[in-house]
């Protein structure tokens, strides 16, 4: 596996490579065992009538699925998209240009579904379904982080994500699932969590960081788990329970909710806003795992749900959930369902109940990375771009350095942190640096420009991947911050005792 | 006999045409899209949608963002061909109104237009290894197929003139169901039996992204999920 020697060494972050075909051949993530796929409802390996199914899973795709069929009719092969995937830009693998990676399964579409694939193949690309087929479609769609940077300049808004979910759930259904995304669903199916953690093992941790924020700050501040009668669900990423720096995120968020006195709570059973059924393309298993959230509102009787800092999770709860759990008209018809913890902050700090110190982050410099699926396929408050203006109106409401990345790698022209869409996995470590490449490259103009030293997220993927591939590019494994993290460096607590006033309580004795 | 042949040929054509791309469409407007993937930012309202579908459809929105080479070829292209195809309805209707007149003469510089967008996406075909490599033999056809149109339609109006009351006369019949004798010209031949082959291959090829786009989900959804339940019949059935 590449340690970063051979990252490509960019000047800007958006040049285009020369084709290096086969450059990522063969990459395959470590496939599902029996186990993991059977909690998914997918058989266990490859099966034998795997071309039979496979076929027939394409045909009622056609059928359930509008995107699908109009995506693969549509495509005139202008080369708009070709040089806007972060892992092409990173690899110089032909195949890892968008419109190439559609046509992995296009070509198989055409031979079977189509006039001129099956009477004229040669002509218009159209192939046979072989295993080997079956093969680079498990490494190519799992070198897409259905990211939809591609999707934003198709004139026809071909979004490659459509794709690589339709495929993998064609994988999925002949028996090629992949081990990472498929042994996590079954975690969240059976446990509540990607992690697996189990009710009172989240309390303890909640518990210590309860202590932890006392300790700090001299106030107590409560992290509630499963408790009836709160208005407020919080749903959060679990890894905001135990990892850096997501977890002061999760303290930030939870000062904040401190601060605007309401009531809230975390649920054990609903311990994850993270939905990976996304990222396999699959409608069923996505939706049971959205309706844990609906069970935990009803049980808990809350009256609104919020999401914590989750990129994708974001895009099922604002884009899906009212489609896969709704109604809710259980919930408070004043509030939008669910909303965005950084729409409840920048509420709050517009209302004026928040107390900041701004200069308690001068310590940094920083700059924001748009994570994907927030920027492209979501929306943060009432006007569209609202997902970019929020966390930067947050942003810069707690700190006094702030400096945006160059524009075409920021707001809806994001790049992806190179981890997103089911690939953050161990074994797919090079794919992931050299993804990232682009995005380390823009970052590394604004440390040049500007003296950025620190970048925020709101993404419980982007902030693992970045703390794991920063290194590589001469950053700290801690230059990636929680958006309310920054919240909570920055937040004076009613009643806290400051270093300030513990300095002048000093000059005054 | 060659009148007959053309005839047929133009009927054939006209219905696989309609009913081919009929078809199609009918097919896209009953498959159900189970959810709301507009890229967003999107639109919150039906008007804001057909602003964007407007814009993507006369200035190639998304196109201009992503390349400024391929937008020109393109859109002058594109743009060309709506004029020259405007123009063209003069052979179609007995009296012609004020504007049709008017748009006579740039329907002309329209046609060499068309040539030039044509001849830069082919050259980008060529010479761009990105394009190079996602192009199929369809793709070098189609280019060749329009090429053909509109060199033979500015040789007639440029090199070898061929009688246009006669081919108005014919199609003005055509749509009598009348067959009206064509002129025998080759250019004229070449003209009509490539585009009769455009119309034929039109249901079957990458040209359906001209009604494509209109039904596509990432373009024509409202960014309205959570005011709005969206539900496809197929997942209403889920909830039992």
């Amino acid at each position: 596996m590449a340690d970063g020697d051979d990252l490509p060494k960019l000047d800007d972050p958006l040049d285009i490579p020369c084709l290096k075909p086969g450059a990522m051949e063969g990459l395959e993530p470590y496939i599902a065992a029996p186990e993991h796929q059977a909690k998914l409802g997918f058989p266990g390996e490859l099966v034998p009538d795997w071309k039979e199914r496979a076929l027939a899973k394409m045909a009622e795709l056609a059928e359930k699925d509008r995107a699908f069929q109009v995506y693969l009719d549509a495509c005139v092969k202008c080369g708009a998209c070709t040089d806007k995937c972060h892992y092409f830009l990173g690899t110089g693998d032909p195949k890892n240009m968008p419109v190439a990676r559609q046509d992995l399964l296009r070509s198989v579409y055409r031979r079977y579904f189509t006039f001129a694939g099956k009477h004229f193949p040669k002509l218009v690309g159209a192939r046979d379904l072989t295993e080997e087929v079956l093969h680079e479609w498990y490494s190519y769609y799992h070198q897409c982080s259905e990211c939809r940077r591609c999707s934003v300049f198709c004139p026809y808004g071909i979004d490659t994500a459509e794709i690589t979910m339709a495929a993998r759930e064609i994988l999925d259904s002949v028996g090629m699932g992949q081990k990472y995304s498929n042994e996590i669903i079954g975690k969240v199916k059976e446990i509540g969590n990607n992690l697996g953690l189990q009710p009172k093992a989240l309390q303890a941790t909640l518990e210590d960081l309860e202590e932890d924020i006392e300790d700090e700050t001299g106030v107590s501040v409560r992290i509630p788990l499963d408790e009836k009668g709160a208005d407020i669900l919080l749903v959060t990423p679990s890894a905001d329970f135990f990892a850096e720096p997501h977890i002061d995120g999760l303290i930030g968020y939870a000062k904040v909710f401190h601060e605007a006195g309401v009531s809230w709570t975390l649920s054990s059973y609903a311990s994850e806003a993270a939905n990976f059924g996304l990222f396999i393309g699959s409608y069923e298993n996505m939706r049971e795992i959205a309706l844990r959230i609906r069970k935990a509102a009803q049980d808990l009787g809350v009256k609104r749900i919020i999401f914590g800092e989750c990129g994708h999770a974001w895009r099922v709860a604002y884009s899906f959930l009212n489609t896969l759990a709704g109604p809710w008209d259980f919930l408070d018809p004043n509030y939008p369902v669910p909303q965005h913890i950084l729409e409840f902050t920048w509420n709050e700090i517009q209302k004026g109940t928040l107390k900041f110190d701004k200069s308690k982050n001068d310590h940094i410099r920083l700059t924001y990375h748009d994570s994907c699926n927030v920027a492209r396929a979501s929306r943060m408050g009432d006007k569209p771009g609202g997902q970019f203006e929020i966390p930067r109106n947050v942003i810069k409401a707690v700190c006094n350095h702030y400096y945006d990345m160059p524009d075409d790698t920021i707001r809806e022209k994001t790049l992806c942190c190179g981890g997103g869409g089911g690939l953050l996995t161990d074994d797919l470590m090079e794919l992931r640096k050299k993804g990232a490449s682009p995005r380390m490259t823009a970052l590394q103009q604004v440390t040049e420009d500007h003296g950025v030293t620190h970048m925020a997220a709101i993404c419980a993927i982007c902030k693992t991947q970045f703390s794991k591939v920063m290194p590589a590019f001469g950053y700290e494994m801690d230059s990636i911050v929680s958006v309310h993290q920054l919240v909570s460096n920055a937040i004076i607590l009613t009643g806290q005792d400051t270093d300030d006033e513990e300095d002048d309580a000093g000059g005054e004795e | 006999m060659l009148s007959v042949i053309y005839a047929m040929l133009f009927y054939v054509a006209t219905a696989v045409l309609v009913v081919g791309v009929g078809m199609k469409i009918r097919r896209y407007a009953r498959t159900p899209a189970p959810l709301k993937i507009p890229t967003t930012p999107a639109p919150t309202t039906a008007w804001g949608v057909v602003l964007r579908m407007f814009r993507e459809v006369v200035f190639f929105e998304s196109l201009f963002k992503a390349n400024k080479w391929i937008w020109l070829f393109g859109w002058t292209f594109h743009m060309g061909m709506w004029l020259v195809l405007i123009r063209h309805v003069r052979y179609f209707v007995f009296d012609i109104p004020w504007w049709l007149s008017f748009v006579q003469p740039f329907g002309v510089y329209a046609g060499f237009a068309m040539l030039a967008g044509l001849l830069g996406l082919w050259a980008r075909r060529v010479l761009v290894e990105r394009i190079r490599y996602i192009t199929n033999p369809s793709d070098h056809l189609m280019l060749a197929l329009l090429v053909l149109i509109v060199a033979s339609g500015l040789m007639m109006k440029f090199v070898a003139h061929t009688d246009i009351i006669a081919v108005k006369a014919f199609m003005l019949g055509l749509m009598r169901l009348r067959i009206e004798t064509l002129p025998s010209d080759p250019v004229l031949l070449v003209h009509l039996t490539s585009v009769a082959a455009l119309m034929i291959v039109f249901p079957i090829s990458k040209l359906l992204h001209a009604p494509g786009v209109f039904f596509s989900p990432t373009r024509n959804q409202i960014d309205n999920p959570r005011e709005k339940r969206h539900l496809a019949p197929w997942a209403a059935k889920l909830e039992g």
